[in-house]
């Protein structure tokens, strides 16, 4: 149920995750193949995801957006590449205009998920290749707002405690 | 976008001492984001090389077992990640090391990384059994 580890490539652009649950492959693979538990941790919950189309097929499309706590949304998009339930899924995720509607020349992260199943608990490898540093510093730029409001959350829960 | 492997990862001059890398003119901070950002040792070393933006391409090829294409490619790498530039002067083009965009890049996966680590905890209290009727939080740590 852990993190167990984190591989920074500043030479390629690209962020690697692996994470370790307590529970079976199929049920890991839920977070992604069910848009409502998706919407649930895609988000943080200071900008929650509304999954609008979810169709994770070899040229399907995902289609989200997140409202931030001013009620604005930000919409975004996934092209599926490759889907091979429990397994694998590879997309691109883009951002969209305010109808929902890739925007052409935007750059795009490239996103790699495994997953591994042993004696009951479930590695999960998440692979994300950024496109330039400027579109790294822009998909920061909308989580380091949240990063900051969760830390202040967790700050108050702990003084409340 | 997947970024293309150069293929020549770890050969020739792994561990090599490299002389006058011109390290003095970056600060503490810019040495380590740089020794421990870079994983490939022909590309990092190319960066240390490169700080006084002196040397070209063809002058940096001689000074590895590999062909002109192949440091070429390593060059090209680096500077779509934005870590270094190339300017021509006459017929060379110098290459320069662009420190500042190493600590950006640093930094935007530390913060990526934060995100990441947090949709994580959020998957994981998905996965939790439904929990009783009890306020209280799951136990964080061991997250390092």
């Amino acid at each position: 149920m852990t993190v167990i580890r984190v591989d920074k490539d500043v030479d390629n652009l690209s962020l690697t995750v692996v994470a370790e649950f307590a529970a079976p492959i199929e049920r890991v693979w839920q977070l992604w193949a069910d848009p409502r538990q998706l919407e649930r941790w895609w988000g943080p919950p200071s900008y929650p995801a509304t999954v609008e189309r979810h169709e994770l097929a070899p040229g399907g499309e995902v289609t989200y957006f997140m409202t931030g706590p001013d009620g604005g949304r930000s919409h975004g998009w996934w092209r599926i590449t490759s889907a091979e339930p429990p397994w694998s899924l590879q997309f691109v995720d883009g951002f969209a205009d305010h109808d929902g509607v890739p925007q052409e020349g935007q750059p795009t992260t490239a996103i790699r998920v495994e997953l591994t199943e042993h004696e009951g608990i479930t590695q999960m490898e998440m692979r994300s290749t950024f496109a330039s540093l400027e579109h790294m510093e822009q998909v920061v730029e909308m989580g380091a707002v949240e990063v900051f409001q969760l830390a202040v959350g967790q700050a108050d829960a702990v003084l409340a405690g | 976008m997947v970024v293309d492997q150069v293929g020549v990862d770890g050969t020739g001059v792994a561990g090599a001492p490299v002389h006058d890398t011109g390290l003095g003119e970056l600060d503490d901070e810019g040495v380590d984001v740089l020794f421990h950002a870079l994983a490939d040792t022909t590309r990092r070393d190319i960066v240390r090389r490169c700080v006084r933006g002196e040397l070209s391409v063809s002058r940096l090829a001689h000074a590895y077992p590999m062909s002109f294409a192949a440091v070429q490619k390593h060059v090209t790498v680096l500077e779509r990640a934005g870590l270094v530039t190339k300017q021509r002067r006459g017929r060379e083009q110098l290459v320069r090391t662009e420190p500042d965009a190493v600590r950006r890049a640093r930094r935007a996966l530390d913060q990526l990384e934060t995100a990441w680590r947090e949709r994580v905890d959020r998957m994981s209290e998905l996965l939790a059994p439904a929990p009783a009727a009890s306020p209280r939080r799951p136990m964080r740590g061991r997250d390092r």
